[in-house]
C-alpha cells in the first residue's frame, strides 16, 4: 500500500508541476474566470479606496478598469485585492492577482530581478515631506534629527536613507505596514514627519484629525514614475495592460472622452478612427475586439478626466496636472502612436 | 541427535522477501525515498519556475548594501551595512524581546498562578480576574491596545514628563541616561565575578553544614552583601571610574543617553500578561497536582507556610509545570512576530519584511526566517527538557 501511495503522488506531483509553461496563460485564465484579479493599495484617497459599499475607486482602479473593459467590454469585471507595500511583488509572482495598480514605483531593481514588468506610467510622481506646522519647519534640510513615519518595504525608505546620508544629516525611521497605521502614527505624534510620495502625503493629509495643521514641504527628493505591473513572461497579458494604459492617453491627446466618444466614431481623423477600431490593425494584435479602445473611453474616460476625476480639481486631493500634463501641454505623459 | 536439531530452523526460515524485518525496512526505505523525492521535485520545481519567471535567486544579495534605517538596533547599523547585517539586527531585536518577555511573564504568571490559590478572598478574586481577562483576549488587540494606549496620552518630546531630570518620559521613550565605562571599570567587573563564585560557595557550604549538623545560616544575605559590597568596595578604590551620558532635548527628540523606545514596551507588556496568564494556570495545575497531604505533612512538622510552598509544594509541582512552561516560552517566542503590527524592528519585520521586499528574494529569505524560529524553538526546547530531567531526577 504505502508503495502505491508514494508512486502515486510523486506522479500526481510531477503532472501537476510540469504543466507551468504560462506564456500567454494571463488572457486565458481571465477570460476563463470572468474577471481581471487587480492588487490595488489597502486605501489610498485619489488613488484606490473603498466606499462604504465596497466600491472601489481611484486614478489606479482606473487602469484595472480600462483593462477589464479592453478584456470584455466591461469595465465593472475587476476583482480587487488590497495589498500592502510588504505584499504587493509577492502577490503578482505568485499569481494570485493578474496585475498591480498601485502606486509602485518603476526601478532597475524591481524591473530586473523581481520578475516584473512595468507596463507604464500613469502618475509621475516625487517624495516629500509632511510636517506639523507648529514645528516651524519651513525645509527639510532643517530636518536633522527628527523621525520619521514610513511604510516599510518602499523605496520611500531608501531614498530618506540616501537623502539624510547626502545631507550628512540624522533621522530615525519609524515604519509600518499599511498606510492607515503610518498615518495614525504620524497623527499621534510618534514621529515629527511623514515622507511618502507627494501625491500620498495631500491623499493622507485628508485622514489627519486636523489636516490644516500639517503642511508639506517644497523639496521633492527623488523621482517616482508609478505605474501598472504584470509578472514577466507573459508578453501578451503585458501589452494588453500596456496598451490600455496607452489608449487612455491617446485618447485625451485626440480629443477623445467619455463624453464624444460615440460621435468620434463618425470622425475624419485617421489617427480618432485607428484609436476607435474603424481603421488599421484594430485589435487583432493584442488578442482583443476591435473596439477595445472604445470601451475603455465610454466607461472609464481618457487620462484626463481620470485624472480630473480621482485626484484633478473634482476631487478633495485638488492636484494640479503638472507633470503629469500631456507631453504637448508642458508635461511628461507621452503614449506610442496607435497605427 | 544433532541432524534434527538442524532441521528445524531451517524448515521455519521463510525466503528474504517474507520476512516482515526485511519486508518493513524495505517498505520504509521506499516512503523515505518517496518523501526526499517530493521534497527534491518541490525543490527543482521552485527553482525552474523563479527562472522561467526572471526572478533572481541565491543567498547574494546578503553582501548588497541594505539603504534603508532600522528604528533600534542592539549592534552598530546604519544604511550602508548590508541585507546580512538586517538579518542579524532583527534577529537580536526578536532574542531580546523573547527573553525579556519569558523573564517577566514567568514572574508574573508564578505570582499570579499562587495567587490564585490564595485564601484571602480578594486576592485569588483579582488574580482569576487578571487570567480570565487576558486570556481569552486575542493577543494583537492587547499589543494593539498598550501601544495606542501608551503611546497616545504621552505628552511630545517637548513636554516630556521628567523625573529627577534623568528620566524623560514621552511619546519618543523613556528616555535615561546610559553608563559611560571608565578606564579600571573592569576591575569593578572582574570584583562582581569573584563575588558570584564567592557567594556559590558558600550556599554550598551552607547546605552541607545543614544538612550535617542541621544549623542553618543566612547564605542568602551573605552573598547579597558580596555581589553588592564587593564591586562596591573595588568601584570606590579605583575612583569611580562610571560616568552618565544624559539625554539633552534637540529640535525634534531627545539626543544621548538610552532609550526604550514605545514600540518595544507595548509589544513587552502584552507579551508578558498574556503569557503570563497562560503560566498563571500551568503553575496552578502544578501546584493542585501535589497532593494535601504534602502540605499537612509539613505543617505537622513545624514548617510554616511560606517555607511549605518554597521547600514542599513548588518543587513538587514543577515537574508538572515545566512541560507546560516549556509550550508557553515558544508561543511566547513565536508572538513575538506581532512586532510586525505595531513597527517594532524584530526579525519579521526587518528581514521578512522590509529586505523581503527592497531584495524580492522571498523563498530565501522566508527561508531563512522559518530556519531561525525552528532553531530558537527547538534550543528553548532542549533546554527545558534538559531541567525537566534534572528536576525529576533530584526530587526522585
Amino acid at each position: 500500500m504505502k508503495k502505491i501511495h508514494a508512486i502515486a503522488s510523486a506522479v500526481t506531483l510531477t503532472a501537476v508541476m510540469s504543466t507551468n509553461a504560462f506564456a500567454g496563460a494571463t488572457l486565458d485564465s481571465v477570460k476563463k474566470k470572468g474577471f481581471v484579479q487587480c492588487g490595488v493599495s489597502t486605501g489610498l484617497p485619489g488613488f484606490s479606496s473603498a466606499d462604504e459599499k465596497g466600491n472601489w475607486f481611484g486614478l489606479d482602479v482606473d487602469v484595472c478598469r480600462a483593462v477589464a473593459a479592453a478584456v470584455f467590454g466591461d469595465a465593472d469585471k475587476v476583482k480587487y485585492t488590497p495589498l500592502t507595500a510588504k505584499e504587493r511583488f509577492t502577490a503578482l509572482q505568485s499569481g494570485e492577482i493578474d496585475m498591480l495598480s498601485r502606486n509602485t514605483t518603476w526601478t532597475l531593481t524591481r524591473d530586473s530581478s523581481l520578475g516584473l514588468n512595468f507596463a507604464g506610467v500613469n502618475y509621475y510622481d516625487g517624495q516629500g515631506f509632511m510636517v506639523n506646522k507648529n514645528l516651524g519647519v519651513k525645509s527639510a534640510l532643517e530636518l536633522d534629527g527628527a523621525s520619521f513615519c514610513i511604510q516599510a518595504g518602499t523605496t520611500t525608505e531608501l531614498n530618506l536613507a540616501d537623502y539624510f546620508r547626502a545631507n550628512n544629516m540624522k533621522y530615525t525611521p519609524v515604519t509600518f505596514d499599511s498606510s492607515d497605521e503610518t498615518v495614525k502614527a504620524f497623527d499621534s505624534g510618534r514621529c515629527d514627519a511623514l515622507t511618502s510620495d507627494q501625491s500620498q502625503l495631500y491623499a493622507l493629509r485628508i485622514k489627519l484629525g486636523n489636516p490644516d495643521g500639517a503642511i508639506v514641504l517644497p523639496e521633492v527628493i527623488s523621482k517616482e514614475p508609478l505605474g501598472p505591473v504584470t509578472a514577466q513572461g507573459d508578453d501578451e497579458w503585458y501589452k494588453i495592460v500596456r496598451w490600455s494604459l496607452f489608449a487612455m492617453i491617446n485618447a485625451e491627446e485626440l480629443g477623445v472622452s467619455s463624453g464624444n466618444v460615440d460621435k468620434m466614431m463618425s470622425s475624419d481623423d485617421p489617427n480618432v478612427r485607428r484609436l476607435l477600431g474603424l481603421e488599421g490593425i484594430k485589435g487583432s494584435g493584442l488578442g482583443l475586439a476591435d473596439d477595445w479602445a472604445v470601451n475603455i473611453i465610454k466607461q472609464v474616460g481618457n487620462y484626463g478626466e481620470a485624472f480630473e476625476r480621482n485626484v484633478g480639481q473634482g476631487s478633495p486631493l485638488k492636484i494640479a496636472r503638472g507633470q503629469n500634463a500631456l507631453w504637448n501641454k508642458g508635461g511628461l505623459q507621452y503614449a506610442p502612436p496607435i497605427r | 541427535m544433532a541432524d534434527e536439531h538442524r532441521k528445524v530452523p531451517e524448515l521455519a526460515k521463510p525466503a528474504l522477501w517474507r520476512r516482515p524485518a526485511v519486508r518493513s525496512l524495505f517498505f520504509q526505505i521506499l516512503l523515505v525515498a518517496g518523501i526526499g523525492f517530493f521534497g527534491y521535485t518541490i525543490f527543482q520545481n521552485t527553482l525552474h519556475n523563479m527562472e522561467q519567471r526572471g526572478i533572481s535567486t541565491g543567498f547574494g544579495f546578503l553582501d548588497n548594501e541594505a539603504g534603508f534605517g532600522i528604528l533600534m538596533t542592539l549592534i552598530p547599523f546604519d544604511e550602508t551595512y548590508t541585507y546580512g547585517r538586517t538579518f542579524l539586527v532583527g534577529l537580536l531585536n526578536t532574542l531580546l524581546v523573547a527573553s525579556l518577555g519569558i523573564f517577566f511573564a514567568t514572574i508574573i504568571g508564578f505570582i499570579m498562578g499562587v495567587a490564585r490559590l490564595s485564601r484571602n478572598w480578594i486576592i485569588s478574586r483579582l488574580a482569576t480576574i487578571y487570567i480570565e481577562v487576558f486570556r481569552n483576549i486575542p493577543l494583537l488587540l492587547q499589543i494593539m491596545f498598550w501601544y495606542f494606549a501608551v503611546l497616545r496620552p504621552l505628552p511630545g518630546p517637548r513636554q516630556s514628563l521628567i523625573l529627577n531630570d534623568t528620566f524623560y518620559l514621552s511619546n519618543r521613550g523613556l528616555y535615561m541616561p546610559s553608563p559611560v565605562f571608565g578606564e579600571g571599570f573592569w576591575m569593578v567587573m572582574v570584583g562582581l565575578a569573584v563575588a558570584i563564585v564567592a557567594s556559590i560557595l558558600v550556599i554550598r557550604w551552607a547546605r552541607k553544614r545543614q544538612e550535617a549538623t542541621g544549623e542553618q545560616f543566612h547564605s542568602i544575605y551573605a552573598s547579597i552583601g558580596l555581589v553588592i559590597g564587593l564591586p562596591m568596595l573595588i568601584f570606590l578604590l579605583a575612583g569611580s571610574p562610571l560616568s552618565w551620558d544624559f539625554p539633552v532635548l534637540q529640535r525634534f527628540n531627545m539626543a544621548g543617553g538610552m532609550v526604550i523606545i514605545p514600540e518595544l514596551a507595548a509589544l513587552l507588556v502584552a507579551l508578558s500578561i498574556y503569557t503570563g496568564a497562560f503560566i498563571a494556570e500551568a503553575v496552578r495545575s502544578g501546584i493542585l497536582a501535589v497532593s494535601h497531604g504534602q502540605t499537612e505533612a509539613a505543617h505537622a512538622l513545624g514548617l510554616r507556610p511560606a517555607s511549605t510552598l518554597r521547600l514542599v509544594i513548588i518543587p513538587q509541582a514543577l515537574r508538572v509545570i515545566i512541560p507546560q512552561l516549556t509550550s508557553q516560552y515558544l508561543n511566547l517566542t513565536k508572538n513575538s512576530s506581532l512586532a510586525t503590527a505595531i513597527g517594532y524592528p524584530d526579525l519579521v519585520a526587518v528581514f521578512a519584511g522590509t529586505t523581503l521586499n527592497q531584495t524580492g528574494q522571498a523563498v530565501e529569505v522566508i527561508a531563512m526566517t522559518m530556519a531561525v524560529y525552528l532553531a530558537i524553538s527547538l534550543t528553548i526546547s532542549l533546554f527545558m527538557n534538559w531541567y525537566n530531567k534534572r528536576i525529576q531526577l533530584v526530587e526522585r
